[in-house]
This record gives structure tokens, C-alpha cells and sequence, in this order.
């Protein structure tokens, strides 16, 4: 799966990088790697603008952060 | 006092912003600037004095709109440029307008669009297109000079700029006595352009959550209100508009002085309530 790490980053950057990550590969599950709780909000807010489900996993440096397309009704045609 | 680190790229920009930020508390408690004093940070190894030079004349030419004296400051080497003010107002004490005293059944007004916060973390993510940038500029550029003048002339019961805890927090603060509540129609407050759009994709300055949990106890949303309203009226203002509490019978016409008077975004955006008191509703 395609990783973000954007720990040590601090906002707007891991952003811009999971940006950049969902623009390269569309429709395809990302892994984000964060630090901060701002962090794991302002990237869960991008990806759910930009049609993905959110799963969060938080560990001990951080969150891990599992973003999966959501089913797009397109590729039914 | 105030100053800050610099929030746009233009030296001469950052300076203006920076002056009217800190000029806005004595325009808040109704006061006049007489005079100020420049507080620098700057790295003089590694950046260009012309830079200075130029942040300079940014806050002069405030300090002079503003019709005070720059009598003298206080510079320093540091490896991160910061530049700001400390002000000196004066005022009658009979006179002082503060930010507690709003009565039930006063209008809120607000002077200024919110979200230059969101806007700022769009600029340092490189996603802020130029119109924005340059609307976002002249609004913290902007003196809250007029909207005082028209403010002492009016008459208020009390007023506050929203500045760092954003609007809530700053609302939170006006009825910290527990007489009174507001109520806030998120319909009606004005936005800066993109600031829905840019919060919605992430660009959502710290401090807005830092606000949203330090007072969430305090603020209830009512279930029509959508999901982006506190990333936007949580967000931290830099030289933010003033928040008054006024007679109903004056607000109109307080608008249409406001707006003629170069604030157009000037609005009623709510109003004081007397039940709940100590909370703030957002419908």
C-alpha cells in the first residue's frame, strides 16, 4: 500500500503531502502517518472531502491513518 | 503588546498587518493610540536589511493612519524575524467600553470576515490562489480605527476583537460573568472567500482545536448547523474585526455606517440572550 509518513511534519505539510499521494494515485487505499492530533484531524478532513472512509489506528508515536475509496459509482458502468 | 512571526511572504504587507493587529486592543476598549514603539526580532546575518527596511514602512504607515507618534523600540538578532508594537491609548475611564456588559436583546455585530487563520495555513500550504491572498491581506491590513469612531459614537454595551480564540472563544469571554448567553446564526456570519473550502480540505490552523476544546463545554451547536461551522468560527483571527454589543433599535443604522465607513462585510451575526446563560447557541 502507498505510505505517507509525515511524523516530525507539522500542519499544513502532512496535508500537502497526503495531496500530493491521493493526486498521484487515485482511487487506491493510503496509508498516513502522523504525529499530532491536528495533524490526524486536518488529514481526515481532506480525505473525507476527497471520497475516501477513514480508519485510525493510534499508536505510540502517533496515528496511523488508512484511507480506503469509497465505493465509486462509476466503475459499475 | 503584540507581535508575531511573519504570515505573509511581502515585507511591507506583514508590517501593515502586524502594526493594525496591535494597534486593535486600545481600539476595542473605545480608545486612541497616541503612541507606539517597534518591537523587532530579525536575522541580520542571513536576511537582507532591506527587509526590515520595508516591514518598517508597512507599520509606519499604519502608526500615521492611525494618527499616532512612533516615539522610539526595541530591536534584537534572532534567527526568526518577528515584528510588532507595543501601544500606549488613552481614554476616560468613564468611557471605557469592555468586553463584559451586553444585555439580553442586544445584536451581535462583527466587522470583519472570519477565517483569515484558514486562509494563512492555505498560504503556507501553497494552495491559496492570488485573490485570495490579496483579499485576506488587506482585511488584517485594515484598521479598526473607523469601527471604533463609529462604535464610541454609537454608544455600546460592550465590544471585544476577535483576535486568537476566535469568535466563540471570544464570545465565550463576553459572558464569562454568567449573566447572559448568545445566540449566533451561523448563516449570517460573515466569510472570508474559500475559507469553507480550504477547512473542508484540512487547512485548519491548530489553534482552532486548541479553541474548540478549550471551550466546548460552553457552546452548543444545534444539529442544522454543518460539520465545517467551528473549524470556522474557532478560527484564530489575526487583526480581527470587532465584536460589539448594541441596542437593537441602533443596529441598523451602526451597519450602514460600517459599511459606508470601508468595512463591508460588517453584520448583525446574532444576539444576546438571557436564557441559557453562560452559553453560547449556534443555530
Amino acid at each position: 500500500m502507498i505510505e505517507v509518513d509525515a511524523r516530525g511534519l507539522s500542519c499544513p505539510i502532512p496535508v500537502v503531502k497526503t495531496r500530493k499521494a491521493i493526486s498521484d494515485n487515485p482511487n487506491q487505499p493510503i496509508t498516513v502517518l502522523v504525529e499530532s492530533e491536528v495533524s490526524r484531524e486536518n488529514v481526515t478532513r481532506l480525505a473525507q472531502g476527497q471520497g475516501y472512509n477513514i480508519s485510525v489506528e493510534s499508536g505510540d508515536d502517533g496515528f496511523r491513518l488508512i484511507l480506503i475509496p469509497r465505493h465509486d459509482i462509476s466503475d459499475q458502468d | 503588546v503584540d507581535y508575531f512571526t511573519p504570515i505573509v511572504d511581502d515585507p511591507y504587507d506583514f508590517g501593515r498587518i502586524a502594526a493594525a493587529n496591535a494597534l486593535s486592543d486600545v481600539y476595542a476598549m473605545g480608545g486612541r493610540p497616541v503612541t507606539v514603539m517597534n518591537i523587532v526580532c530579525f536575522p541580520s546575518k542571513t536576511m537582507d536589511i532591506s527587509v526590515l527596511r520595508e516591514i518598517l514602512r508597512g507599520g509606519l504607515d499604519k502608526i500615521n493612519e492611525a494618527g499616532a507618534t512612533l516615539v522610539g523600540g526595541h530591536s534584537v538578532d534572532d534567527p526568526e524575524l518577528k515584528y510588532g508594537l507595543s501601544v500606549t491609548g488613552v481614554i476616560h475611564p468613564d468611557d471605557v467600553i469592555h468586553n463584559s456588559g451586553s444585555k439580553p436583546g442586544d445584536q451581535l455585530i462583527l466587522t470583519k470576515a472570519l477565517g483569515t487563520g484558514i486562509i494563512n495555513t492555505a498560504i503556507k500550504s501553497g494552495m491559496a490562489d492570488e485573490t485570495s491572498i490579496v483579499t485576506v491581506t488587506e482585511q488584517m491590513a485594515q484598521l479598526n480605527h473607523t469601527a471604533s469612531e463609529i462604535m464610541r459614537d454609537t454608544g455600546v454595551h460592550a465590544c471585544t476583537d476577535v483576535t486568537g480564540f476566535g469568535l466563540l472563544g471570544h464570545a465565550c469571554e463576553m459572558i464569562h460573568a454568567g449573566e447572559v448567553g448568545m445566540e449566533f446564526d451561523h448563516t449570517t456570519i460573515p466569510l472570508l472567500p474559500r475559507a469553507v473550502e480550504f477547512a473542508q480540505s484540512g487547512l485548519v490552523p491548530g489553534g482552532t482545536y486548541r479553541n474548540r476544546d478549550f471551550r466546548a463545554g460552553k457552546v452548543d451547536f444545534s444539529d442544522s448547523v454543518p460539520a465545517w461551522a467551528p473549524d470556522v468560527l474557532f478560527d484564530p483571527q489575526t487583526s480581527g474585526g470587532l465584536l460589539m454589543a448594541v441596542l437593537p433599535e441602533k443596529a441598523e443604522g451602526m451597519i450602514t455606517l460600517l459599511r459606508e465607513a470601508g468595512y463591508p462585510q460588517a453584520s448583525v451575526i446574532g444576539r444576546v440572550i438571557d436564557k441559557p446563560e453562560g452559553r453560547v447557541r449556534i443555530i
